[in-house]
């Protein structure tokens, strides 16, 4: 993701002298560098989504059935429940991600001592570094009133057991806290790296012109990087929607105490793994896609992300 | 300049065609072919058999010591042992696994140990062309005495169809479990029927307040309870057919005892096995309906509860009832696979497990196989523990679990934990919870392929 940003940033200025090189050594080391990524992208990633197309639209026995797999997985009882729960997690996670990230960031940026601001944005990083796994495992500590180094904040809003905590109302809450503690120093360093971007002679102006913090950040800084909020916000609705390690854990270390069809993608691993209907399975993650596709489209032509600054 | 789009003329009729497309589509074949797994009769075509074939066997932590004491005293089976969780708690990852093997059409294991939930898909095929992964054993592979030998209605849960599926490790029956020497102390007599256990109840909440006589907040809490109050909750009444009414007096007269109970403090709504209750409750613990396996495995290993101390006694009954009924949490089972290329060593080994004195007299469990139990019992290493002699009460409890609690397609533990257990935390009570429970497990038997009923 980072990579991805940064090279985006850097390289327009200089996108024609590298076009022009690249056409004429265009030998065979490119596709060699190419090909590793496109392998792994092939093999793990379209050949597994083509599959799921087909199950999708097929049955046990291979019959083709049109959308009846997806009529039946919206029929089923888990399915309203499980987006449902998403949604509401979706919405907080996209809410809080935003602006706290993006303030973070502009905070950083121009408010802070470099020094002070390198070293913070090198701690927000840190938690990022965890694997989704690992950085459950923290909170299981974390949440439970018994062991945790915050039990006296826990025991402050009413929580005296683990199993309290984990109460319906409050998971989408705990996922967005996991999901933030691990995500959003990656962001604040990607949305520091595009606030660098914005030309010194820029803010300069709107200095002068009597623009404070708060102005400059809101018609200058916010406006000049949309583009990789949108980019930020595409990424984290899709990985939102597929949540499923973060309750999976705490479905077993709770010794059951979630749904295990709490979120889409967990009644897409229950349906394919405890009813043996992959079929089903695939159409539910083919919904996912459908939706992640819907949003990133609007995102995309909202914020115009793609659209090439020459034109 | 604007990226020029597509005119919305052209977007409508792309549009309106998908839609068109969309609803023709709709009519084609049904989603599910599958209709629910028929009682089918029990026979399986064997893989060409290999006698000198290696064996993979897959064992939880607590069985892996027998499997390896089999290794010892048969030197010349060729064993792979792989440790899994062994279905504990309702895991399902035995049942991925053989999903996956299942398409891809190798890996699976030969033995496994699982619980007795694993045997209702395991003795059904998983698709068209799968074959059920269990082996029925009295097809010729065990003989039919050594399976008349097994406890009373414990191989109930491995037989479908005609065929048995799996030879019962151990039951967990339920007795009534109590600390000898506090009950002694307090001045109290143990209770012999479930009113004497709830004004028992009322009594330490007044006289002893935060002394336990019981937790409810476990994942299997409901077996201990509901199975012994002869609840119709997971009732097959035929191999498709569900009954499940919590509105029977059965059940409800156990949600009553049982929110009375929580309301003066006599009963946690914690569970015994949860992560701080040993350490914050575990000295308190008067009293425990649980099964066979609580002495060794909660009061010995989770409270550390002194020798000499914890007592058993015969299940509670009900005023007016003249039914001895128990329940049973766990117990597991043995299966072997039907694609094993050594059936006889898989079934030798199975057979060892399950009935020799060798390896059941010192098993960290009761015994299904009653001779082994008889032997289990003798064995000083099980009873000098218990401050009193436990074998009449196991023997009672082990004649007495209620068959009304069916080994279904899902397990009994879901709805219970993720439904009941957090409305109970959030300070609902067990009566008004039973109309969502009654909820959740139709759902679940529902999408199981049951056909629900309330009578």
């Amino acid at each position: 993701m980072t990579e991805v940003g940064l090279r985006g940033s850097f390289s327009a200025p200089v996108a024609g002298v590298a076009r022009r090189r690249s056409r004429r050594r265009a030998g065979s080391a490119g596709y060699f560098f190419v090909a590793g990524y496109a392998i792994l992208l092939v093999a793990f990633g379209i050949v597994p989504t083509l599959y799921a197309f087909y199950l999708a639209f097929t049955n046990e026995k291979g019959q083709f059935t049109g959308l009846n797999q997806f009529v039946k997985v919206v029929q089923d009882y888990r399915f309203a429940p499980a987006f449902l729960h998403v949604g509401v997690y979706l919405v907080l996670w996209l809410a809080i991600l935003m602006v706290l990230t993006v303030t973070v960031a502009i905070i950083l940026r121009g408010r802070l001592r470099p020094g002070l601001s390198a070293a913070l944005r090198f701690l927000y990083y840190i938690p990022g570094a965890l694997a989704g796994v690992a950085s459950v495992l923290v909170w299981l500590f974390m949440l439970d009133p018994s062991v945790s180094p915050a039990a006296g904040l826990l025991r402050l809003f009413g929580f005296e057991s683990f199993a309290q905590v984990l109460g319906p109302a409050n998971l989408p809450v705990i996922f967005v806290l996991i999901a933030f503690w691990t995500g959003a120093g990656g962001w604040i360093v990607v949305m520091y790296g595009a606030l660098n971007n914005i030309p010194d002679d820029v803010l300069e102006a709107a200095r002068i012109d009597g623009a404070g913090a708060w102005k400059t950040a809101r018609y200058i800084q916010i406006p000049m990087i949309g583009k990789w909020i949108a980019y930020m916000a595409i990424l984290a609705f899709a990985g939102g929607t597929q949540l499923f390690i973060e309750p999976q854990m705490l479905q077993t270390a709770s010794l059951g105490r979630l749904d295990p069809a709490w979120s889409p993608n967990q009644l897409a691993y229950v349906l394919a793994f405890r009813y043996g209907d992959f079929n089903g399975a695939a159409a539910v993650s083919l919904i996912l896609l459908v939706l992640g596709l819907i949003c990133a489209g609007l995102l995309v032509r909202r914020s115009g992300l793609f659209k090439v600054d020459s034109e | 300049m604007k990226l020029s789009s597509p005119p919305r003329s052209t977007v409508a009729a792309l549009c309106a065609t998908i839609v068109v497309t969309l609803t023709t589509l709709a009519a084609c074949a049904p989603a599910d072919t599958s209709t629910a797994p028929a009682a089918s009769s029990a026979s399986f075509t064997p893989a060409p058999q290999d006698e000198s074939a290696k064996i993979t066997v897959w064992a939880d932590s607590t069985r892996l010591p027998a499997v390896q004491a089999y290794q010892k005293s048969h030197p010349d089976a060729k064993l792979d042992i792989v440790t899994y969780d062994g279905s504990a708690d309702g895991s399902t990852y035995l049942q991925t696994k053989i999903q996956l093997f299942d398409r891809t059409g190798s890996g699976w294991p030969d033995v496994v140990f699982a619980a007795p939930t694993d045997v209702t898909w395991a003795s059904a095929p998983t698709g068209p062309s799968a074959q059920a992964f269990a082996a029925p054993l009295n097809q010729g592979l065990v003989p039919q005495s050594t399976l008349d030998n097994f406890a009373k209605g414990s191989l109930t849960p491995c037989e479908f169809g005609g065929g048995t599926y799996c030879l019962r490790n151990d039951i967990a029956q339920v007795v009534t479990w109590y600390n000898k020497k506090l009950m002694d102390s307090f001045g109290y007599t143990v209770p012999t029927t479930w009113e004497q256990y709830q004004a028992l109840g009322a009594k330490v909440a007044k006289e002893h307040p935060g002394y336990l006589l019981g937790a409810v907040g476990d994942t299997n809490s409901q077996e201990s309870y509901f199975w012994s109050s002869q609840c119709p909750a997971f009732n097959l009444t035929s191999p498709d057919t569900l009954r499940t009414d919590l509105q029977d007096p059965h059940c409800t007269r156990m949600a009553t005892l049982l929110d009375s109970m929580v309301a003066n403090g006599s009963v946690s709504k914690d569970a015994f096995f949860g992560q701080s209750f040993a350490q914050q409750h575990g000295s308190k613990v008067l009293m425990a309906v649980g099964p066979s396996w609580y002495g060794q495995y909660l009061f010995n290993s989770a409270f550390k509860t002194p020798a000499g101390q914890i007592a058993a006694a015969a299940p509670l009954t009900w005023d007016g009832d003249p039914t001895v009924a128990t329940g049973n949490v766990g117990g597991g089972i043995w299966m072997v696979s039907s694609h094993s290329k050594n059936l006889k060593s898989a079934t030798d080994l199975v057979s060892w497990l399950t009935t020799s004195n060798e390896n059941q007299a010192s098993a960290p469990t009761y015994p299904a196989y009653t001779p082994a139990a008889t032997a289990w019992l003798a064995n000083p290493v099980n009873s000098k523990y218990f401050a009193n002699d436990v074998s009449s009460a196991f023997q009672a409890a082990a004649n007495a679990v209620w068959p009304g609690w069916s080994n279904t397609r899902f397990s009994d533990a879901t709805a219970w934990s993720s439904v009941v257990l957090p409305a109970l935390t959030a300070g609902k009570t067990l009566t008004a919870t039973l109309p969502a429970w009654q909820t959740a497990i139709e759902n679940e038997a529902k999408a199981a392929g049951y056909t629900v009923t309330t009578k």
